[in-house]
């Protein structure tokens, strides 16, 4: 079986509401898997129930072959698990943190003082090992928790929101760790996030809204379903230029104030081509590759802009955006 | 066997190692019934005589064993309610997706909340030969064999109630219309006698007051005034302590299996 993580038509009420409203997906044996989405799209939700925090309203979920309904301590022995908020225990030392959750997971003591050592030394953190967690900066509290959910050598590790509120300069360095973790065999890594541009780090992405998967493929072809790529262009005469590129490639530019924009394939192989059919007509030229973010758009319909006039959205709308 | 045990140890430790941690907590806990003792107990001497209480007998004498029943009762209840919080933002939610049933869990956070409220008892029993009351060894290894099966008693209770809670806006609920009555009915602060029937049935059914009775049962055991002071006999306290020990123990295991 190469699908570690299979999930069939879950679905999760909260008091009527819908916050997972059948959804269904497959992961596989040692792939990154993400779900993106805006806040209260039903991401952790989902990720809760993958973890036997919750139970489903209905549907099935089979994670490493075994049932989480059926079997929810064989599941919990199978994942590690970090979750959105810190659940360190700050008035505990780091090591003291590790150690509780090697004796939570039955990890003979001589067996776990190394895989301590080992996942302390691989986030960094064996010179702080015996500080009060309290006393960590946001990133070192990420590092440590995701040390810890190493330490029992899960199947699957789950991060939900792995980089929120960190600087720029930890976020990457998490993902290092998280592309070093994949590499380690087996371990399959499924995450969520709301940062556009992190998804990019993923192998396949699902696109999750209103409790439901609107898209699900690689970030390359999640893109390639926006369209090509746009070119914008700075030309002496817009309108003779404009005319040109219908007849010689059949492309309709738009015409703006300042520049012609068009859409077309391969846009890095185009430019070239473009510049020598028109020696000494461009006075600027620019290419602009889909981002998830123009993805999200057309497959929601959403405007940023409604999203953050949308009262709901005026506090998470500004992260969302980055 | 051994994985349950672990998991119990764990919850047990993290209480015990935090506890020790928080300073402000370990001053709140003596400071709050050494301020009851001294300024209750030394007012209401001065106003109130107990019914049927020979002269020279103290008021405070009398509040004592009470007010160690107090701090049982009040750390026991607090520290199984913070799983609620625990629960929802902290560590508990760690120990909730690891492979360790749920009933290990409650036993654990039972032995860990009792184990606290004990270390306050022992705290309040070495302040009272300062306040002039006389204890011998007997004496304390008795009532910390008592303080321990009364503690435990009340952090499952503690525990049923917060399987049932979703977040910590009902703690003052909770704190207003169940635990400060079951402290005032249990004659922790003044003897239920000759009260109304109905408020004697209330009495009866709290389990607090077979606690304190205990207590005093133990306290004025080689005391003239034992008589006035205890209302049942200790075997009967004993029975009926360790009875609901027992039975709050296994419902607080099942709530909290079954919570959510
Ligand atoms: N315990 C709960 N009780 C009621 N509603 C909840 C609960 N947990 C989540 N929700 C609701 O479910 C929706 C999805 O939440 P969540 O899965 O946390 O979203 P995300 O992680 O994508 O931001 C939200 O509308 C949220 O308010
Ligand atoms: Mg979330």
């Amino acid at each position: 079986m190469t699908n570690i993580i299979e999930v069939r038509e879950l679905v999760k009420e909260f008091s009527g509401v819908k916050a997972v409203n059948g959804i269904s997906f497959e992961v596989s044996r040692g792939e990154i898997f993400g779900f993106l989405g805006p806040n209260g799209a039903g991401k952790s939700t989902t990720m809760k129930i993958l973890a036997t925090l919750l139970k489903p309203t209905s549907g099935y979920a089979v994670l490493n072959g075994l049932d989480i309904r059926a079997n929810p301590q064989g599941v919990r022995q199978s994942i590690g698990m970090v979750f959105q908020e810190t659940t360190l225990d700050e008035k505990l030392t780091a090591r003291e943190n590790l150690m509780f959750h090697g004796l939570l997971y039955n990890i003979p003591g001589k067996a776990l003082r190394e895989r301590m050592t080992k996942v302390l030394g691989m986030v960094e953190l064996t010179e702080r090992q015996d500080s009060l967690v309290r006393t960590f900066s946001g990133g070192m509290k990420r590092r440590l928790e995701i040390a810890r959910g190493l330490i029992h050598y899960p199947k699957v590790l789950f991060l939900d929101e792995p980089t929120v509120g960190l600087d720029p300069q930890t976020r990457s360095h998490i993902w290092e760790y998280i592309h070093e973790l994949r590499k380690q065999e087996g371990l399959t890594i499924f995450l969520t996030t709301h940062y556009m541009d992190e998804a990019e780090n993923c192998d396949r992405i699902a696109i999750i809204d209103h409790g439901q998967i609107v898209a699900l493929d690689t970030p390359a072809g999640l893109k390639a379903q926006v369209g090509g790529d746009l070119i914008r262009m700075v030309v002496k005469d817009k309108h003779r230029i404009k005319e040109l590129l219908q007849k010689e490639f059949s492309l309709s530019a738009r015409e703006f104030a300042e520049e012609l924009q068009l859409e077309t394939g391969k846009g890095e192989e185009f430019i070239p081509v473009l510049i020598s059919k028109l020696p000494g007509q461009i006075q600027a030229i620019s290419l602009h590759k889909p981002t998830l973010d123009d993805v999200f758009l057309k497959l929601t319909g959403r405007e940023i802009r409604e999203e953050v006039v949308n009262s709901k959205w005026l506090a998470k709308g500004r992260r969302w955006r980055k | 066997m051994t994985r349950e045990l672990k998991a119990i140890y764990v919850i047990w430790l993290r209480d015990v190692l935090r506890f020790f941690r928080e300073k402000p907590r370990i001053i709140g806990m003596i400071g709050q019934p050494l301020l009851y003792l001294l300024i209750m107990g030394n007012g209401l001497s001065a106003t109130l005589r107990l019914h049927g209480a020979p002269p020279g007998f103290s008021y405070l004498e009398f509040m004592y064993p009470g007010i160690i029943g107090m701090s049982v009762l009040f750390t026991s209840v607090y520290s199984a309610i913070s799983i609620v919080w625990d629960r929802e933002f902290g560590f508990l939610k760690e120990v909730l997706v690891a492979p360790v049933p749920r009933w290990a869990v409650a036993v654990g956070k039972a032995v860990g909340g009792s184990t606290i409220s004990m270390l306050q008892a022992t705290i309040l029993l070495m302040i009272g030969p300062f306040l002039g009351i006389k204890l011998t060894a007997v004496t304390v290894l008795s009532l910390w064999c008592v303080l321990f099966i009364i503690a435990f008693s009340l952090t499952s209770l503690g525990i049923i109630i917060a399987s049932r809670m979703e977040s910590m806006e009902g703690f003052q609920m909770i704190m207003n219309f169940l635990v400060m009555p079951l402290f005032f009915l249990s004659g922790a602060m003044f003897p239920l006698r000759g009260v109304q029937p109905w408020m004697e049935s209330l009495m009866r059914i709290d389990p607090l007051t077979y606690g304190v009775d205990a207590i005093r049962n133990i306290f004025f055991a080689q005391s003239p005034y034992r008589e006035i002071m205890v209302q049942f006999s200790l075997a009967t306290d004993l029975l009926v302590i360790s009875g609901m020990a027992l039975v709050f123990i296994f419902l607080a295991a099942y709530s909290f299996s079954h919570a959510k």
